[in-house]
């Protein structure tokens, strides 16, 4: 396909807590950052693999990583370069700390404008938050059409795509026009490996913060003397937007209370396939008001 | 999310080698490539860096991709349909995931589209690939074919052939027919030349081919009309899209069932010489085959590695008299004796690695300019060593590839013996290790004239002179007195050998391994002195060379010039 498309996956760095330990969690109920190792949200990887499928598929392409949070979360950005992708975007601000998914969702599409994408396309949800809230606001707020549980895209038209959704009981595919913003689920193909010669060329890209943490290092030299390197910086200053929208301040979201859900396993009950023991058991379920 | 790279230090220690410097200038040539190439390396900490990421994306794609489909692999097997093999179908997912990571032409010089990097790289990676599945070791790593390509064809041919196989080409070695195998010199296949279609053409039958139906094959063949030895053997490189060959049938084997093993019927197929005619067997292939003794070697210590893995998990899960099995002495030594012969065939590895590499490296840029004195020499030295080592890791790692195997099924009980365990495919997977490309006996054959002619002993005096710690003392003092018993029985076998001939032939096994014993044990000591944690590995293997070396010289010692007709008497009988 002769269609050349700038396509932006929106990612974001999470505590891995897929194999959560006894400090996973501070006495306060929040994420303990510092005990789980930071990965690469597992379907944003997805994501990922989805756009750079499409960039072979429509020669000239492009794909860019916009990704919000501290400035360690370049390395994703990296990864996603050792993996095909072209080049990314940190948005990275003291003033986006705090954010709820409607503060994220404004910086992001704020950023948005600024970058100028033609297809968006975003993990389903991230392991820590878990709200699949940030790519259908993004939508919204950019007034994009917006296609979720995308597992593939079947194929790109002119100016549209058909996207096959994976939904509860079955498949289902659908046409949308380009610009719009995809969110993708983990049946999508896994991402591919990161590949030898991207990680030698990408392994010193870098955002100006980390360059100017080492100015004398090989790596900055090597920033500075090629253009492939450097990974755009953005903080609030670079976007058009309204600070009361962004960080706790533009976070209405606000936790109550966080309860540690204990499972307690109690005694297990046999029972027998006789109409007798059902009955029993339904009587019993309808009496507990777990039924009914 | 498991990384066969990340998760073992071992590994890791072994391409932080001193001589690693020396490789890397000599494979990068001054870095001279840094401004052609946006991957190329801007210095020696750069080029290591980038080793140590792409052996994470080798270790990551086989804990992830390779080793959790083996046992798919291993069950559904590679078949035949229209002449052409089909892989399995976790072959193919591995073949996809090894490309999509850019693995391969992983030594080929940058401007083949290779990664250049340098041989102890490329045997790390089989080795971990050969962890995952030994039977995918076994197609990937034919990619080395391409190095003997490198080194004798011509540049058109280099720039065809390697690039393509740099984007991910397969490879196959069509040495062996019917009626040769280890006597490669009664290869029949005819290779003659057409003026028609201004080409060579193959005709014949090849047997017991590994990958038989790959994209680039470099076949032995016989151009010379009427003769009937080596020394009418060539060698030729065939295009499988150029068609004229027929895959027979494959092979139903015991072990390494993932690996296509083809034969092949050749009909008009149009090849192109390689390098000079009458040179096939006498030079290629011999280049050729000592590259893939150290690829069996990187094979056979990646199963050792799998095995002894295994087995550990398994003494640490099995309960038996209220413990864990681990617990008890005999399960506890065997695991022990596992790590260190795991430890110890794998610092040979990487020790003839380096010998290799050196010593091929400077042929390569042999053929740019003219070499130093003092690089000549180097050459010369590195190259006898390679030609020592190679047959000996050959030979040590896949003997222990077998005995690792053996035990894991031994520590897994009857367990071990049901295909519910991995242990099981190891077990067959090892087996043909001592067998394919030179057998154990022949291995012996290859090595024994370093054993009697010096090359070894220089190089234990070598050992002996180096540094070692205060708690590796006694361990050295044990191989000094150790190598003074073997050099004796290696001057008895000798005088005896001057009155009958094959008392040499008798006792060279007992001769290989004894010396084979000591510098594996110098090679865990100087790693124990770098780091304690090789310790209790050296002092066993130490323990083990001691007591191998005793009962050999038990037997040579005693052994007089009758012994020959002792065991030939075997011969008459039917």
């Amino acid at each position: 396909m002769d269609k050349a498309l700038k396509i932006v996956v929106l990612a974001k760095q999470v505590p891995d807590t897929r194999n959560v330990g006894k400090d996973a969690m501070t006495p306060e109920g929040t994420v303990n950052r510092a005990a789980l190792p930071a990965i690469f949200n597992p379907e944003d990887l997805n994501a990922l693999e989805l756009a750079l499928r499409l960039k072979e598929e429509c020669v000239g392409s492009t794909v860019h990583i916009l990704t919000m949070g501290p400035f360690r979360a370049a390395d994703i950005i990296r990864d996603a370069m050792f993996r095909g992708a072209d080049g990314g975007y940190l948005l990275t601000d003291r003033k986006f700390a705090g954010s709820d998914t409607l503060a994220t969702s404004y910086a992001l599409s704020c950023a948005l404008k600024k970058i100028g994408a033609d297809v968006i396309i975003a993990g389903r949800q991230a392991i820590d938050g878990d709200t699949a809230q940030v790519g259908p606001q993004v939508a919204e707020k950019l007034g994009l059409p917006q296609v979720t549980y995308a597992e593939q895209i079947e194929q790109v038209k002119e100016s549209s795509m058909i996207i096959r959704r994976r939904l509860e009981r079955g498949v289902e595919s659908v046409e949308c026009p380009i610009p719009a913003v995809i969110t993708v689920n983990s049946s999508a193909p896994e991402v591919r490996p990161q590949n030898a010669r991207l990680v030698m060329k990408y392994k010193y890209a870098m955002i100006p913060t980390e360059v100017a943490a080492d100015a004398e290092s090989l790596a900055a030299k090597m920033v500075a003397e090629h253009d492939y390197l450097k990974i755009v910086e953005l903080t609030v200053n670079d976007i058009v937007c309204d600070e009361q929208q962004l960080g706790l301040t533009g976070s209405p979201t606000k936790v109550k209370k966080i309860e540690n859900v204990v499972f307690q396993s109690k005694e297990a009950k046999r029972l027998n396939s006789s109409d007798e023991d059902i009955n029993n058991l339904m009587v019993e379920l309808i009496a507990s008001h777990t039924l009914g | 999310m498991a990384n066969f790279f990340l998760d073992n230090k071992d590994l890791q220690y072994h391409l932080e080698h001193p001589l690693m410097r020396k490789i890397v200038e000599l494979k990068e040539r001054n870095f001279s490539e840094k401004a052609l190439y946006d991957y190329a390396p801007q210095n020696f900490e750069d080029a290591m860096d980038s080793y140590r990421r792409v052996m994470e994306i080798v270790g990551s794609v086989c804990g992830d991709v390779i080793a959790p489909n083996a046992e798919g692999v291993d069950k559904e097997g590679p078949r035949v349909e229209n002449d052409r093999v089909i892989y399995a179908s976790g072959t193919v997912e591995n073949m996809k995931a090894v490309n999509a990571a850019g693995l391969s032409g992983l030594t080929l010089p940058r401007r083949f589209k290779g990664l250049n990097f340098p041989l102890l790289c490329f045997v790390m990676a089989n080795e971990m690939v050969s962890r995952a599945d030994a039977s995918f070791e076994n197609i990937w790593g034919l990619q080395d074919c391409a190095e003997t390509l490198n080194e004798f064809a011509s540049e058109e041919q280099k720039m065809k052939y390697l690039t393509w196989v740099s984007e991910g080409a397969t490879c196959a070695m069509d040495l062996t027919e019917p009626d040769a195998g280890s006597d490669l010199g009664a290869v029949m296949l005819k290779a003659t030349w057409s003026e028609e279609r201004q080409t060579w053409l193959l005709n014949g039958v090849k047997r017991f081919i590994t990958n038989g139906d790959g994209d680039v094959s470099l076949v032995l063949a016989r151009t010379e009309e009427g003769t009937k030895d080596a020394r009418g053997l060539s060698m030729l490189v065939y295009d499988k899209r150029n068609g004229g060959m027929k895959v027979r049938r494959i092979e139903n084997k015991l072990g390494i069932k993932g690996s296509p093993t083809c034969e092949l019927v050749f009909t008009d197929a149009p090849a192109e010489l390689v390098g000079d005619r009458k040179m096939g067997l006498i030079k290629y292939v011999m280049s050729l085959m000592n590259a893939a003794r150290l690829g069996i070697g990187a094979q056979s210590v990646g199963l050792c590695e799998a095995a002894y893995r295994e087995a550990l998990k398994y003494a640490h899960e099995r309960q038996q008299f209220g413990k864990d099995i681990i617990k008890f002495p005999a399960i506890s030594e065997m695991l022990t004796n596992m790590r260190a012969r795991l430890r110890g065939a794998r610092a040979l590895l990487y020790e003839t690695s380096r010998f290799v590499e050196i010593y091929k490296q400077y042929t390569h840029i042999s053929h740019e300019r003219s070499l130093e004195s003092e690089e000549r020499q180097e050459m010369k030295f590195y190259n006898r060593l390679a030609d020592g080592f190679t047959p000996l890791v050959k030979l040590f790692a896949s003997e222990y590839a077998n005995s690792l195997a053996y035990d894991a099924i031994q520590i897994h009980g009857g367990s071990g013996f049901m295909k519910d365990y991995a242990c099981e495919r190891l077990y067959r997977d090892a087996r043909i290790m001592n067998i394919y490309e030179g057998t154990s006996q022949l291995q012996v054959v290859a090595a024994i004239n370093a054993v009697t002619k010096g090359t070894f002993m220089e190089q234990i005096s070598r050992y002996e002179q180096q540094e070692y710690s205060e708690a590796m003392q006694p361990v050295v003092e044990k191989l000094k007195a150790l190598r003074t018993r073997v050099e004796a029985m290696v001057a008895r076998v000798e005088e005896i050998s001057k009155e009958a001939a094959q008392f040499k032939d008798f006792h060279a096994r007992r001769l290989v391994e004894s010396v084979g014993h000591i510098i594996i044990t110098y090679l865990l000591a100087h790693q124990a002195s770098e780091v304690e944690e090789y310790a209790a590995d050296a002092k066993v293997f130490a323990k083990l060379a001691e007591a191998y070396i005793i009962g050999a010289e038990a037997y040579v010692m005693n052994s007089t010039a009758d012994d020959v007709a002792l065991i030939s008497q075997v011969q008459e009988q039917f």
